[in-house]
């Protein structure tokens, strides 16, 4: 027997929890090869955050769908977190935004230029994506697929065992590593054929696509991060700016400050943990919600508390009363208190809500 | 035993954490984690399991949840 015979191969394939890569994945360990998961945290995965908040979906399960994926196929994952490096990603994308703030190409470029310098540092000999041809409008087109093989450097060595009959031959092909003849031919944005070969390899249980897994991809998400942008006046942001992104109602009532309001008990006690990093206030009076002012210290006049008090009061139980008693806390946590009408809903127009 | 704390994290970072932790530690080392995020809870086990640590408890309090782990590396 050869010695290359003897060699079991090793993959490290992009796992984001959802169905194609859990197929690619498997493909793989069909064909003998050695997979391991690589699951990359941006800041902006879906993946965790929102259900972990809001009490409508405290009955969700609190899986991570990555972690679940590498468990059903047996494999390790290596979870990274690249929240520091991916924000070039974002501010600065070589190939522009999709249809909101969503940089998929350079993303995926990223991702697997990542994934090169992981298998580089592990010694595996090839990366393995769930990519599907026609698949994304950005970054699974036929003409854009090679973009991200040759821009992250991965070249022939990024496989994509989902559609690899469509696409010119990689190393792990030619070198008989995995038969080409057992990868598949899969294009387009029809889920039928991955949800029969789920079927027909035993997976009944994964992660339905719903919108992406990334933040950047939502509408109302990307509207709320290029106001950020716009009032800071440059593209900057850090892990908390885009957590907090992520919670709660935002509305700007003037340039120069908003407000972030707790929609349920889940989002106020998330939104507790920032009392310290930002004037908040409550209705002392009635139930409500916990409010965080967001603004630039020194900016907001006493006009602009009353305002945000009517605005606190408008969004508790009193909504409807004369008058509610809002509590405001400095940074210092002094405590001042404003009594205050609640705004009524025509004193409230839509273009303040982000 | 040592210790992690990822309170105020939400997952996945407690699991990051707790992975970055656990390759700096030695097999048979203990460690404890903990975290305010609940879905620790599944998150942490579940990494234990496919990376072949054992978890030796959990402890669900209203406010926070520990994980209490024994490091496993493999040959």
């Amino acid at each position: 027997m050869c010695i290359q015979a003897m060699t079991q191969r090793k993959a490290a394939a992009l796992i984001s929890g959802g169905l194609d890569s859990l197929l690619a994945a498997k493909l793989m360990l069909d064909q003998g090869i050695h997979v391991e998961g690589i699951n990359f945290y941006t800041g902006f995965c879906v993946e965790g955050h929102t259900h972990a908040i809001r009490n409508k979906d405290k009955n969700k399960e609190k899986r991570n769908n990555a972690l679940w994926v590498a468990e059903q196929l047996g494999i390790k994952l290596h979870i990274v977190d690249i929240i520091e490096e991916y924000k070039d990603v974002v501010i600065n994308p070589k190939h522009g935004y999709g249809a909101n703030l969503n940089p998929c190409l350079d993303c995926k470029g990223f991702m697997v230029r990542k994934a090169l310098e992981w298998i580089q540092q592990h010694d595996f000999d090839f990366i393995v994506t769930g990519e599907v041809v026609g698949q994304r409008p950005m970054s699974q087109r036929k003409d854009t697929m090679p973009v991200i093989a040759r821009e992250s450097g991965a070249r022939d060595l990024l496989l994509r065992p989902l559609c690899a009959r469509i696409l010119p031959e990689t190393l792990p092909e030619r070198e008989g590593w995995v038969d080409r003849n057992k990868l598949l031919d899969f294009s387009g944005r029809n889920r039928k054929p991955q949800m029969a070969l789920a079927n027909q390899l035993g997976f009944n249980d994964y992660a339905q696509p719903a919108g992406g897994c990334c933040f950047l991809t939502d509408a109302n998400y990307s509207r709320k991060l290029a106001d950020l942008w716009q009032v800071r006046g440059e593209k900057r942001y850090e892990i908390d700016d885009i957590m907090l992104l992520k919670v709660g109602r935002h509305v700007r009532p003037r340039p120069h400050f908003k407000l972030i309001i707790g929609r349920d008990d889940g989002e106020n006690n998330f939104l507790r943990g920032y009392r310290n990093r930002f004037v908040h206030m409550h209705a002392s009076s009635h139930r409500g919600p916990l409010v965080l002012l967001d603004a630039e210290s020194g900016t907001v006049s006493e006009n602009d508390l009353l305002l945000a008090a009517r605005l606190t009061a408008r969004f508790g139980k009193g909504r409807t009363d004369d008058e509610v008693t809002v509590s405001i806390h400095d940074l210092s946590d002094m405590v001042t208190e404003y009594k205050v009408a609640p705004l009524h809903p025509d004193e409230l127009p839509q273009e303040w809500y982000l | 035993m040592e210790t992690l704390d990822a309170r105020n994290m939400l997952c996945p970072m407690p699991v990051i954490r707790t992975q970055d932790k656990v390759n700096g530690m030695a097999s048979g080392e203990m460690l404890e984690v903990v975290c305010t995020d609940h879905g620790a809870l599944n998150d942490i086990p579940t990494w234990c399991r496919i990376n072949g640590h054992t978890v030796v408890e959990t402890v669900d309090n209203d406010h926070e949840v520990i994980i209490r782990l024994e490091v496993h590396h493999g040959a």
